[in-house]
């Protein structure tokens, strides 16, 4: 019988030398005559063991790792193939506690199977949803998702069901699903990850949204720093196409449904709804004023529903196992799970789904393990450039919406960065300033002139002039982009800035100007 | 100041990409992305030709190029390096590994060396926080870069 032995295709194990990898495995099985077959698959999301090869026993799948090119001589003379003992024996792949502990939900495919095969997809419980949506009313599936509690997954946290309530409702000939894939926060990398591993499903929850709302057309709008996603994602929309999931008749209904991937060309801002769709349209990525809101007027002036790919691939398992399995989750008003991505300086980083509710201590602490580089941890930045820095004594927050935004942080797309106490927070709230001003769009003034100004006056504090007069100038130029500005770029950009200020007032005190001699 | 002749017949060419694409819905970033791939960077002469076949202004075809950090208007290096600068990699030492691949090719972020090997740019993210620092070589992704692996690539570009 042909042993599956499987070597991701993720970026990040791309990065750590997956295809070296591949390739010496597939020269050194091919060398043996070994019946094995190599699965491509995304990742499991363990990312302090990648490249992570797992190979299918009959008690399940073993994994090994990190494996480097030059260890897979070793690893085939220690049994590799029927799950061998060896220094890089991970034991069972779903009994690794990192594996364990997590609820997959929308990630339950993702490292799993081969991204590519549509039969895998089937097998692992594709389409289900897909199928259930296809015998129902739009207005029931639109009922459907707004009970499970279903939120915008890309940061503002609003919900999926009321969004295309209000498109469904919308008159129009022509309705469009977009979906934001423009992932540009620093600490996030979901949405690259579901594309890579399991593109089905982010097409699949696209063609339910188009099934409820009356969209026949989609897109998929991602970044041109992510481009073994658009490859993956593109391929897989051919192949739903060439199966009919996709085109005139969705899996057979007689209502259609297509999409097209787009890329984006390096402006953050982008991933704002509305300069996201004045980027689709061709035009520069510049914010709109709402309203109107795009699920009245958006892509072309159409009825436009805009969710987040994590939103959109959470909606197949809603469909399949209904609203109340998923609401069953989570905690308060944030229901469901999350996939909390956990990077930066920090022992075990990686993607961590789970229901709402963890504490962020338990996630830095526990499942992160603490520090890469054995320091203590001085700060954690939460959702992205745009989100607080958290101290140590905010570590009993929940991981929920509502109970970071009352500790005046966001849980935005659920990325966290770690950082240990070499960190200088006067840097990174200069940075924030600085990001801003780079990727500013320019048409508020709040955040295209605050920005420039508040590297400035970070610089000046950082220089010891007249630092209690700039703290003050900076938290009050802080409270003018927070309340003027136009979008969440300028309008939160406070956040990282004033979190750091409040937490941190030490290093906004740095050591007097000394004196010139004489 | 380098002038940069593209080889090849750019107003025939970009005209031919024009009318492949324009059909599309929103055609102009699929157009100039095609273009950059074709010519490595945007040539000034394609614009009025996208202008007039997308019967937009000369300024509005301006103003979507010049928006967009992705697009150059001269010719990169043979080789692109581009490295991290955003707060997950800063966080695993990316400001040192910045300085030191300035500092190994002799230039600054959007410069490229006098040989032509090299451009080095910075890009605000490639979704490897869980493995940072991280760069990109040619569209090829490296990380957990360390003060090796830096050398490495910035031998590979150089060569």
């Amino acid at each position: 019988m042909t042993t599956k032995i499987y070597i991701p295709r993720d970026a990040a194990a791309l990065a750590l030398g997956a295809d070296k990898v591949a390739k010496a495995m597939e020269d050194a099985v091919a060398a043996r005559g070994l019946d094995v077959a190599i699965v491509r698959n995304g990742s499991r999301g363990l990312h302090w063991l990648e490249p992570l090869v797992e190979v299918e026993t009959s008690e399940g799948r073993v994994a090994y790792g990190p494996v480097k090119a030059r260890d897979v001589v070793s690893l085939l003379d220690a049994g590799l193939v029927a799950g061998g003992d060896h220094a890089l024996c991970l034991g069972k792949t779903e009994d690794i506690p990192f594996l364990k502990q997590q609820t997959r939900l929308t990630f339950a495919r993702c490292g799993v199977i081969d991204p590519l095969s549509l039969d895998d997809y089937r097998s692992h419980g594709g389409l289900r949803g897909l199928e259930n949506a296809i015998a129902m009313e739009p207005m029931a599936i639109v009922a459907q998702v707004t009970d499970s509690g279903l939120r915008g997954r890309g940061g503002a946290g609003f919900p999926t069901g009321i969004k295309w309530k209000t498109v469904l409702e919308a008159a129009g000939a022509r309705k469009y699903i977009v979906c934001n894939a423009d992932e540009g926060d620093s600490g996030t990398f979901a949405d690259r990850m579901i594309m890579e591993g399991d593109p089905f499903v982010l097409i699949e929850g696209m063609a339910i949204s188009g099934l409820a709302t009356g969209a026949t057309k989609g897109f998929i709008y991602t970044r041109s720093e992510y481009p073994h996603a658009i490859a993956t994602m593109a391929k897989a929309i051919e192949i739903a196409r060439a199966a009919g999931v996709l085109g005139p008749s969705v899996l057979g209904s007689g209502r259609a449904f297509d999409m097209e991937v787009r890329t984006g060309a390096g402006a953050y801002v982008c991933g704002e709804e509305t300069a996201l769709l004045n980027s689709l349209e061709g035009k520069r990525g510049i914010v709109r004023a709402k309203p109107p809101l795009p699920a009245h007027k958006g892509l072309f002036d159409c009825p436009t529903v805009i969710n987040n790919v994590i939103s959109l691939a959470s909606v197949p398992v809603i469909m399949d196992k209904g609203a109340v399995f998923y609401r069953d989750f989570g905690m308060g008003r944030s229901r469901g799970t999350i996939p909390i991505q956990i990077a930066g300086n920090v022992k075990h980083p990686g993607l961590f789904e789970t229901a709402f509710g963890l504490a962020l201590g338990e996630i830095i602490d526990h499942i992160g393990g603490g520090t890469a580089s054995g320091r203590p941890v001085k700060a954690v930045q939460v959702g992205g450039p745009l989100g607080a820095y958290f101290p140590r004594a905010l570590f009993d927050t929940p991981f929920d919406y509502e109970a970071f935004a009352a500790r005046d942080g966001l849980i935005g797309h659920a990325g966290i960065v770690v950082f240990d106490d070499t960190a200088d927070m006067l840097k990174q709230a200069r940075f924030a300033m600085e990001f801003c001003a780079i990727e500013s769009c320019g048409k508020c003034t709040p955040c295209r002139i605050g920005s420039t100004r508040g590297v400035e006056v970070a610089d000046k504090i950082a220089a010891g002039i007249e630092p209690e007069k700039n703290r003050e100038l900076l938290s009050d130029l802080c409270n003018t982009m927070k309340f003027g500005s136009l979008c969440a770029l300028g309008g939160f950009t406070p956040y990282p800035v004033v979190s750091a200020m409040t937490h941190f007032p030490d290093d906004f005190k740095p050591a007097p100007l000394v004196e010139a001699a004489e | 100041m380098n002038i940069h002749q593209p080889r090849g017949d750019v107003p025939g060419r970009t005209l031919a990409i024009v009318e492949e694409l324009k059909g599309l819905e929103g055609p102009l970033l699929p157009i100039l992305h095609e273009i950059q791939h074709e010519f490595g960077y945007v040539p000034q002469d394609c614009l009025p030709v996208i202008a007039r076949e997308l019967n937009l202004s000369r300024a509005e075809v301006y103003g979507v190029f010049s928006f967009y950090h992705d697009f150059r208007e001269h010719p990169a290096g043979r080789h692109v390096l581009k490295l991290c600068r955003a707060e997950a990699c800063q966080s695993m030492g990316g400001d040192a590994l910045a300085e030191r691949a300035k500092h190994l090719l002799g230039i600054d972020f959007h410069e490229t060396t006098p040989d032509g090997a090299v451009t080095l740019e910075p890009v605000y993210c490639l979704g490897l926080c869980s493995c940072a620092p991280s760069a990109m070589l040619d569209g090829e992704v490296h990380a957990r870069v360390d003060a090796d692996d830096l050398e490495a690539l910035v031998a590979e570009a150089r060569r």
